[in-house]
């Protein structure tokens, strides 16, 4: 064996072992971590860029829907709040003019429309469901929120809180669903509510929703607070 | 019989080849780990082997094993892979490295040099490359652009929602992307075995020029 050989051997141990300290180390450096963030940022600002006002998520057959929609939470579905239609009030801030809260009747009262759409987690997996409920865009005119803000976020039962850009806000197939597979939305699943938004990632889809609000800072997200991509638009 | 052989590579053929390096260990490491969260096959990637963060510290912290660390470090390493690539494919395209040295590449030439090498007869000279060569880079420079196609369609679903169809589907262009990552790795193994045993090949391609006598070197 030459030195060059012996060198370039060193150079191959040294390369693996980097490889093997970066599974456990680089990843959970203060600096490496802000870096990331930063790209994060950036990469916030592409999407919005990308996102198309208008673009439509793809829709799917009835017989493509799956009645059997799976459970999804940091804590299991027994566990989930249970949010009685008699004392539910949905609480309005922020930048809207109308503030009185809704109760679940008055929700119900709103114009709905059903979707057949294709929830994707960050994780990987997807599933198609029918989501039925009322655009966000109609609320939010009902309640005079002010559409120029940049955000509108969501407070909800269980702890979790969401947020999303106002263009996505107003998307047509953004909605409040009260509905699943033509059934009342039920507890496990975010009763009396959750955001249905196809043009964002499931976790940007909040459950058991029990405030929302009109903003020009951009919220909080449960898991952009965990290191996730705050848009995830898909 | 002695013969002088010499391979150079021009600044921008080192800066890329390393970038895309950088950017491709970075990729699969984090995309592993991002596997691991929900496999698409009876197994799961050994820990020590994915990049995000310490499961355990991740896990007591927030509730996440490190797959929020892994999808910042993939959508970070996007761009920079994105970038050298399409420097790399350029720069090669424009100053004729691709016409002058990697082609022509034809069936039978393929199948002469590949018989020879695989019973250990194929010479390694510096700075030509055989046809088995050839086609192996051509290999892993469209597995490349098969991943950014695929990458792509997996980030963006909605806003690309044709291109999926291409690929199956949103679980078929997952698919297509654990193939062709598939694909890359293992080139990866051939050409760091090949590097080891050729080590001047290493020195080109870090300080930009090598020599070597027919007699040294095999």
């Amino acid at each position: 064996m030459d030195l060059e050989r012996r060198r370039l051997f060193g150079g191959g141990l040294s390369m693996g072992a980097l490889t093997l300290l970066t599974g456990c180390d680089i990843s959970d450096h203060d600096s490496v971590q802000r870096a990331l963030a930063a790209v994060s940022r950036f990469n916030d600002r592409v999407q919005a860029a990308l996102f198309g006002a208008h673009k439509l998520a793809p829709t799917f057959s009835e017989a493509e829907a799956v009645k059997d929609f799976r459970y999804n939470a940091w804590y299991g579905p027994e566990k989930a709040p249970k949010l009685s239609p008699s004392d539910y009030r949905l609480t309005l801030a922020g930048m809207i003019a109308d503030k009185t809260p809704w109760t679940v009747e008055k929700l119900y009262t709103l114009p709905q429309t059903t979707q057949i759409t294709r929830h994707i987690c960050v994780e990987g997996w997807s599933m198609i469901g029918k989501w039925g409920g009322a655009p966000l865009s109609t609320f939010l005119q009902r309640i005079g929120a002010d559409l120029s803000a940049k955000y509108v976020g969501f407070e909800c039962a269980d702890g979790y809180y969401e947020g999303i850009d106002m263009p996505t806000a107003l998307h047509p197939q953004t909605l409040m669903a009260f509905k699943l597979s033509d059934e009342t939305l039920p507890t496990r699943h975010g009763y009396p509510f959750k955001m249905r938004i196809p043009t964002k990632l499931g976790f940007k889809n909040p459950k058991f929703v029990t405030t929302i609000y009109v903003t020009n800072q951009q919220p909080r997200g449960f898991w952009t607070d965990r290191g996730y991509n705050w848009f995830s638009g898909i | 019989m002695k013969q002088i052989q010499v391979q150079t590579h021009p600044i921008a053929t080192r800066v890329t080849h390393w970038l895309m390096a950088l950017a491709i260990l970075v990729l699969i490491g984090s995309g592993w780990r991002i596997y691991n969260a929900s496999p698409i096959f009876g197994f799961t990637f050994p820990e020590w082997a994915t990049l995000g963060g310490d499961v355990e510290q991740a896990l007591a912290l927030h509730n996440d094993p490190g797959v929020a660390s892994a999808i910042a470090w993939h959508f970070a390493a996007m761009w920079l892979l994105a970038a050298s690539y399409l420097g790399f494919m350029l720069w090669n395209l424009v100053s004729g490295h691709f016409r002058r040295d990697f082609l022509p590449v034809g069936a039978a030439s393929f199948w002469r040099d590949f018989s020879a090498a695989i019973r250990f007869r194929l010479d390694h000279r510096l700075g030509e490359y055989n046809v088995v060569q050839r086609v192996a880079y051509w290999g892993v420079l469209a597995s490349v652009a098969m991943m950014l196609l695929s990458g792509i369609t997996i980030w963006k679903p909605v806003q690309t929602y044709p291109l999926e169809l291409l690929f199956g589907g949103f679980q078929g262009a997952r698919i297509v992307h654990f193939v062709f990552m598939t694909a890359i790795a293992l080139f990866i193994v051939i050409h760091v075995a090949l590097v080891i045993l050729v080590p001047k090949t290493f020195v080109a391609m870090t300080l930009g020029k090598a020599t070597a006598d027919h007699t040294g070197e095999r």
